[in-house]
C-alpha cells in the first residue's frame, strides 16, 4: 500500500517581519476583548480607588492637611500611583489562571515566540491601567481636584505613571508564573504591594515617620513615581523623580521580564 | 522520508507514575494512525509529546524527520493540535477565535478573516460565528476546535478523542472531516476509546495500555486477532433466553456468553450470520427488543489481546 497524496493547498505560514510584536499584538486584543467582556473585572481599578480617596480625604484630610481640599491635591497624584500599581496584580492571577486552560496549551502549539502570549496579556491589561487614571481623574474633579500644572504635565503624569504601573507588572507575571495557584499570586501580590505603596508618603508627609520608615520611603521606587506624578500635577522639582521613575520602570522590566518568560518555559 | 511522525521508544513519568513506559509509534504521509487505550493509557501524554509540549523522559520523537525537543520551532509549523480538552477561548467568538489563530500563524488581518469564515462554514458553525464559544454547545466547541486547528492548514493532525462526547450524527460530522483532510493529504494522529472508531478511520492502529503498545496492525489485522463481530440478541421474553442462546450457539458454532442480564452474544466471522440468525429466531417466534451486529468492544479487544479485561471495566464489575 502506498499513500504518499501530495499537499494540495500551499502552506500559508510565509514568514513576514515583526513577528513578535504582531503576535503580542493580536494576544492583547484578545485580552482586550476578555476585559470588555467582563466589565466586573475593572472594579478593582474605579471602585476601589474611590473608596480609598473618600476614607482617606474625609477620614485624615483634617488631621494631616489642615483642609479636605488640601489633602485631596496631594493625595490624588500618589493614590493614582497606588490604584494602577495594584491594578497590575489581575495581570498576573489572570494569567496563572489561563495557563491552565486548554487555550495556552494551542499558543504554545503554534509557531510563536514564547514570550507571545505574556507580552500580550501585559500590553491588553494596559486599558486597566487608563482607565484607573482616568475615573480617579473624574471622580477627583468632582471632588474638587485641580491640576495645578498645565495640561501637557497632566498628560506626561500620566503616562509615566502608566508606564511604571506596565512595568512593575512583570513582577506579577512572574509570580503568576511560578504560584500554583492564583489565590498564592494574590497572596504573594499583597504582601510586596503594602510595603510598596503604604510604605510612601502618600497619606502622610514622611517627616513625621520614625527613621527606619523614612530610609525606606526615600529609597522606595513606587516613593520617586508618587513624587513625580504631584511635581507633574501640582508643580514642584520633577526631572529627579522623573529620572528615577523612568530607571526603576527599565529594572522592572529588564530583570522581570526575561525571569518571567523563562519561568514560563518551564512551566508544561 | 518515510513517516510523516514516529516516535520511538517514548518514555514519560510523573513522580512514580509511568505515563508511557517506550512507545513506538509512526504513521507515513497521508495515512491515518489510530491510537486506541482505555482511560489512563497514555494516550494524551503521547500526543503532547508529538505536539511539542512535553518533554519525553526518554526515546525520540520526529515530525517530518525533525526531533520534536530539538526543532520544537520548526515541528509547530507542520502540525495542528486538537486536545482532549478544549482549547478555544470561551469569551472570544467563533470568528474571534479562528482569526486570532490565523493572525498567530502569520495570516494578513484581511486574510484571516476568509480563512475563519471558510472554516466556520465547513464546520456548520457561521450562524453562531459572533456568539462567543461559552454559549456553543460540546458538539459546537470540538467542531470550533477542530477547526481551530486546520487555520493554517497543517500537514499533520493530531485529534486527541475527537468525539468523546458527541451523538452519533455530530461523530459522523467529524469523521467526514477527517476523510476529507487525509483526502487533502494531511497524515493524522487520532486516539480514540472506540475500536468501531479506528476501523472506520485508521489505515492502521496501535493498541497501548499502561503506556506501551500491546498489538499493532491494520484494522483488518488486528480484527482477525480479537474476532471479527459481535452478535447481540436481547429477546423481548427474558424466558426465552435460552432458546436465542441456542440459535447463536447453532448458527456460530460457538459457546454464547451473557455479558449482562437479558442478553446474549456470540462472536461472528460474517454478516451473512446475522442473515441466518434473525431468520431463525422468527422461525422459532421469538420476539426482540434488541438485536444487533457490532465490532467488539474495547473491553473485549483488551480481553483477547491480554486476557484481561481493562481497569475500568474492572472497577464497573466490582
Ligand atoms: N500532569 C500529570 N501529573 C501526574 N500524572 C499524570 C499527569 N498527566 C498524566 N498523568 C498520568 O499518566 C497516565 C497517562 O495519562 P494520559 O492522560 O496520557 O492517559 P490517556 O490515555 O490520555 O487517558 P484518557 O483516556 O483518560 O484521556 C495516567 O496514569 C495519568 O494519571
Ligand atoms: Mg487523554
Amino acid at each position: 500500500m502506498t499513500i504518499t497524496a501530495e499537499r494540495v493547498l500551499p502552506a500559508p505560514v510565509a514568514p513576514r517581519p515583526f513577528g513578535l510584536v504582531r503576535h503580542s499584538l493580536a494576544l492583547a486584543r484578545r485580552s482586550l476583548i476578555k476585559t470588555l467582556r467582563s466589565p466586573e473585572q475593572l472594579l478593582d481599578v474605579t471602585l476601589q480607588p474611590v473608596v480609598f480617596v473618600v476614607v482617606f480625604v474625609y477620614l485624615l484630610g483634617g488631621a494631616v492637611s489642615g483642609s479636605t481640599h488640601d489633602y485631596l491635591q496631594l493625595l490624588l497624584p500618589a493614590i493614582m500611583v497606588q490604584t494602577t500599581v495594584f491594578g497590575g496584580m489581575a495581570t498576573g492571577v489572570n494569567l496563572n489562571t489561563d495557563i491552565r486552560k486548554g487555550v495556552f496549551d494551542r499558543f504554545r502549539s503554534l509557531p510563536i515566540g514564547r514570550s507571545a502570549p505574556l507580552i500580550g496579556s501585559v500590553l491588553g491589561d494596559l486599558i486597566r491601567y487608563v482607565v484607573a487614571v482616568v475615573s480617579l481623574f473624574a471622580f477627583g474633579y468632582v471632588l474638587g481636584f485641580r491640576v495645578e500644572t498645565d495640561l501637557l504635565s497632566a498628560l506626561a503624569a500620566c503616562l509615566l505613571v502608566i508606564l511604571f504601573a506596565f512595568s512593575l507588572s512583570w513582577a506579577f507575571v512572574l509570580v503568576g508564573m511560578l504560584a500554583r495557584e492564583p489565590g498564592a499570586v494574590q497572596g504573594i501580590a499583597f504582601l510586596a504591594l503594602f510595603p510598596l505603596t503604604f510604605g510612601t508618603s502618600m497619606i502622610a508627609p514622611a517627616a513625621t515617620m520614625p527613621d527606619w520608615l523614612r530610609s525606606w520611603v526615600a529609597v522606595n521606587p513606587v516613593s520617586h513615581v508618587m513624587d513625580a506624578s504631584r511635581g507633574l500635577l501640582l508643580g514642584g522639582p520633577v526631572a529627579g523623580p522623573v529620572l528615577w521613575s523612568l530607571f526603576w520602570s527599565a529594572v522592572f522590566v529588564l530583570v522581570f521580564g526575561p525571569l518571567a518568560v523563562r519561568a514560563y518555559r518551564r512551566r508544561t | 522520508m518515510e513517516h510523516a511522525f514516529e516516535a520511538e521508544g517514548l518514555v514519560k513519568r510523573y513522580g512514580k507514575t509511568t505515563a508511557l513506559a517506550g512507545i513506538d509509534l509512526a504513521a507515513r504521509p497521508g495515512t491515518v494512525l489510530g491510537v486506541l487505550g482505555p482511560n489512563g493509557a497514555g494516550k494524551t501524554t503521547a500526543v503532547r509529546i508529538l505536539a511539542t509540549l512535553l518533554r519525553p523522559d526518554g526515546g525520540r520523537a520526529t515530525v517530518g524527520g525533525l526531533d520534536v525537543v530539538r526543532h520544537a520551532a520548526r515541528v509547530r509549523r507542520m502540525i495542528g493540535l486538537t486536545g482532549q480538552y478544549a482549547s478555544v477561548d470561551e469569551d472570544l467568538t467563533g470568528t474571534q477565535n479562528l482569526v486570532l489563530i490565523g493572525q498567530l500563524l502569520n495570516l494578513r488581518t484581511a486574510e484571516a478573516k476568509v480563512r475563519a469564515a471558510e472554516l466556520l462554514a465547513e464546520f456548520d458553525l457561521t450562524e453562531a460565528a459572533g456568539r462567543p464559544a461559552k454559549t456553543y454547545s460540546g458538539g459546537m466547541r470540538r467542531r470550533l476546535d477542530l477547526a481551530a486547528s486546520l487555520v493554517g492548514r497543517p500537514d499533520v493532525i493530531y485529534l486527541d478523542e475527537p468525539t468523546t462526547g458527541l451523538d452519533p450524527a455530530k461523530r459522523d460530522d467529524i469523521w467526514n472531516q477527517v476523510r476529507s483532510l487525509v483526502a487533502d493529504g494531511a497524515t493524522v494522529l487520532l486516539t480514540t476509546q472506540y475500536l468501531e472508531e479506528a476501523d472506520a478511520l485508521a489505515d492502521e492502529i496501535s493498541v497501548i495500555d499502561h503506556g506501551r503498545v500491546i498489538a499493532h496492525g491494520t484494522p483488518a489485522s488486528l480484527k482477525a486477532v480479537v474476532g471479527g463481530q459481535t452478535i447481540l440478541v436481547r429477546p423481548a421474553d427474558p424466558a426465552r433466553l435460552a432458546d436465542a442462546a441456542g440459535v447463536l450457539a447453532a448458527v456460530s458454532g460457538h459457546q454464547p456468553e451473557s455479558p449482562s442480564r437479558g442478553v446474549v452474544t456470540v462472536p461472528v466471522d460474517g454478516d451473512a450470520a446475522f442473515t441466518e440468525v434473525v431468520k431463525r429466531l422468527d422461525l422459532l417466534g421469538i420476539g426482540v427488543t434488541e438485536l444487533s451486529l457490532r465490532l467488539p468492544s474495547l473491553d473485549e479487544v483488551f480481553f483477547s489481546l491480554t486476557g484481561q479485561h481493562t481497569e475500568r471495566a474492572e472497577e464497573v464489575a466490582a
